[in-house]
């Protein structure tokens, strides 16, 4: 138990002694919503609320994201610097190194996001409301699930260009697709496949569920037109209580396999 | 019984056993049945050129890898089935380095510390004990990016030692060194020895580290061409060692066997003469040889020529 503390108090000191991940990880994010926001508010149409409203839930989601995966990254740095080797010969079962891996960049990315939303609600544009709490939980679970997710892909990779790769073929694909840009809309008998395809592999995407309850917790209030899918809270508590322990048994079962770099 | 049970004592304080160790990268073998016993309070080295295979040997031990074939034994706890017990006895200062730059000095101490189960005041007390061994009590508060590359060297040093381990691993440790750097190094790992009792098995490249070792394995191919005290294996070549310098080692070579009836080794641009008592005859060896020679010169037999004599290749 030591050690996973240990190791997430490492996690978090560096990422705050690197200034520049402090501010790529929220500045970045914040430009988003701000230019997507002004530029998109015209053409959007998503039931009763504009653009902005509609996109800030899915930059918390961008925040967690960016912040889990710089976190994750510094697996692949820890091995290429010979940190981890350290690590894998002490007497400590590799389950803690995965957990302090978790642990630590997951709680980076929930303050980050903390952040933005503390922000959001000082100039108003998300209201203070009861769902506030529970929101701040659903964050941090989402955030726990999304470290664990980059644990798996960044403990085979010896390059920080491999993970580069991961993260553009999979990881941003994973945040486009899950309703935190554009909604997802019901299917109509003439819908065209392409339609079709899109709307599955977004309902059967995890990070849907996770966007789709931290919206109706920043916006209780919201209504998103009928002609748009959205999941019940319950469905999106649910999916994202599965997605976090399959990442995490998954991410505990990486860590046991040796992986090249190790040999460095 | 009761011998039974003690040689199974006297077995479990031995610091290391290596029994008909194999492995192989694919189809290239990189050690062929490697057996190697380090007794307790020594400085061993495994001394040999890139690629011998004592790198290898160094991550079996040191439980980064997994044995493949033959048997590692650690204070009677075994590599494979029981590592966890070997990790708790090892100490690893890898040739890479492993301190987290980021971090202070204390810091990754501290780290360090409760990944063996140390923490508060004992791990501060031990932190604070190791750096003043190794002086770097005043550099405690400095980030590790900070540090030259000698001081780096110590911390990782101290980090090997803060969980008091009875044996040291050290893999290449004069590596990226300068010359005062590495007698400090020296100063500290005979200090261990000699006040801790703390058994040091280094891998090195440098045949004048190995020198200072008290017992040397010498590799090459994967495997234990020669193991013994350096004093020792220089003395089986003989005392004195003539060595001549030429472009034309065949030649000369051929003729110191034919004419003299010496033994020679021969490498890439010298001729050594290891027999006994060549020295002697070192005017008729002259004589014989300058013609060809750049230089002759006669000196103490070297590991470098117990190499040459166990694997009939230069030392490179």
């Amino acid at each position: 138990m030591n050690t996973t503390v240990m190791l997430a108090w490492r996690e978090w000191t560096r990422f705050f002694r690197q200034r520049h991940r402090v501010i790529a990880a929220l500045g970045q994010p914040i430009l988003f919503w701000l230019l997507f926001g002004t530029g998109m508010h015209q053409s959007f149409r998503g039931g009763g609320s504009d653009f902005m409203s509609y996109y800030l839930p899915g930059t918390i989601a961008l925040i967690l994201m960016f912040t889990a995966i710089f976190a994750t990254i510094s697996i692949i740095e820890d091995r290429r610097e010979g940190f981890l080797q350290g690590v894998l010969v002490a007497p400590v079962p590799r389950w803690h190194i995965a957990a302090g891996k978790i642990v630590g960049g997951g709680a980076i990315a929930w303050v980050q996001a903390i952040l933005f939303l503390l922000l959001a609600l000082l100039v108003g544009s998300v209201p203070w409301s009861n769902s506030l709490p529970g929101l701040l939980v659903l964050m941090a679970i989402t955030a726990l699930g999304l470290t664990a997710l980059g644990v798996v892909f960044a403990w085979s990779m010896d390059s920080t260009q491999g993970f580069h790769a991961v993260m553009n073929l999979v990881l941003m694909p994973l945040w486009l697709l899950s309703g935190a840009f554009f909604p997802i809309p019901h299917l109509d008998p003439s819908a065209a496949m392409g339609q079709v395809v899109i709307h599955w592999i977004m309902r059967l995407n995890p990070l849907s569920y996770a966007v789709a309850g931290m919206r109706q917790m920043v916006y209780p209030d919201l209504k998103l037109g009928p002609e748009l899918w959205q999941p019940s809270l319950v469905l999106c508590w649910s999916v994202t209580l599965v997605f976090v322990v399959s990442t995490m048994l998954l991410a505990v079962r990486a860590v046991q396999r040796p992986s090249k770099g190790e040999l460095k | 019984m009761q011998s039974q049970t003690h040689v199974n004592n006297s077995l479990a304080a031995t610091p290391l056993i290596v029994k008909g160790v194999v492995h192989r990268y694919g189809e290239k073998a990189a050690l062929q049945g490697v057996d190697l016993v380090v007794q307790p309070g020594e400085i061993f080295a495994l001394l040999g050129p890139n690629g011998c295979g004592k790198s290898t040997l160094f991550r079996l031990i040191s439980t980064l890898v997994s044995i493949q074939q033959g048997t590692i034994e650690v204070f009677g706890a075994d590599c494979t089935s029981d590592r966890a017990q070997v990790r708790e006895h090892i100490g690893v200062v890898f040739q890479a380095p492993s301190l987290d730059g980021k971090l202070t000095v204390l810091e990754n101490l501290w780290c360090q510390g409760v990944m063996y189960g140390l923490s508060g005041k004992a791990l501060r007390k031990r932190s604070d004990e190791v750096l003043e061994q190794l002086g770097m009590s005043d550099r405690s508060k400095q980030l590790c990016q900070e540090l030259s590359g000698g001081m780096k060297r110590r911390v990782e040093l101290a980090k090997g030692l803060l969980h008091r381990p009875r044996l040291l691993l050290m893999d290449e440790p004069s590596t990226g060194l300068d010359p005062a750097a590495r007698l400090d190094l020296w100063r500290a790992l005979t200090q261990l020895r000699d006040a801790d009792g703390v058994t040091v098995l280094m891998t090195t490249h440098l045949l004048e580290e190995a020198d200072k070792a008290d017992r040397i394995a010498i590799m090459d191919q994967g495997r234990v061409v020669a193991c013994g005290s350096p004093t020792d294996l220089r003395k089986e070549q003989g005392s004195e060692v003539i060595t001549i310098s030429t472009d034309a080692v065949d030649d000369v070579a051929q003729k110191i066997e034919s004419q003299l009836a010496l033994s020679v080794n021969r490498l890439s641009s010298e001729v050594r003469i290891v027999s006994e008592g060549s020295v002697s005859r070192l005017s008729e060896v002259v004589q014989l040889a300058l013609p060809y020679a750049s230089q002759v010169t006669v000196g103490r037999a070297s590991l470098e020529d117990v190499f040459v004599a166990k694997t009939g290749r230069a030392w490179e």
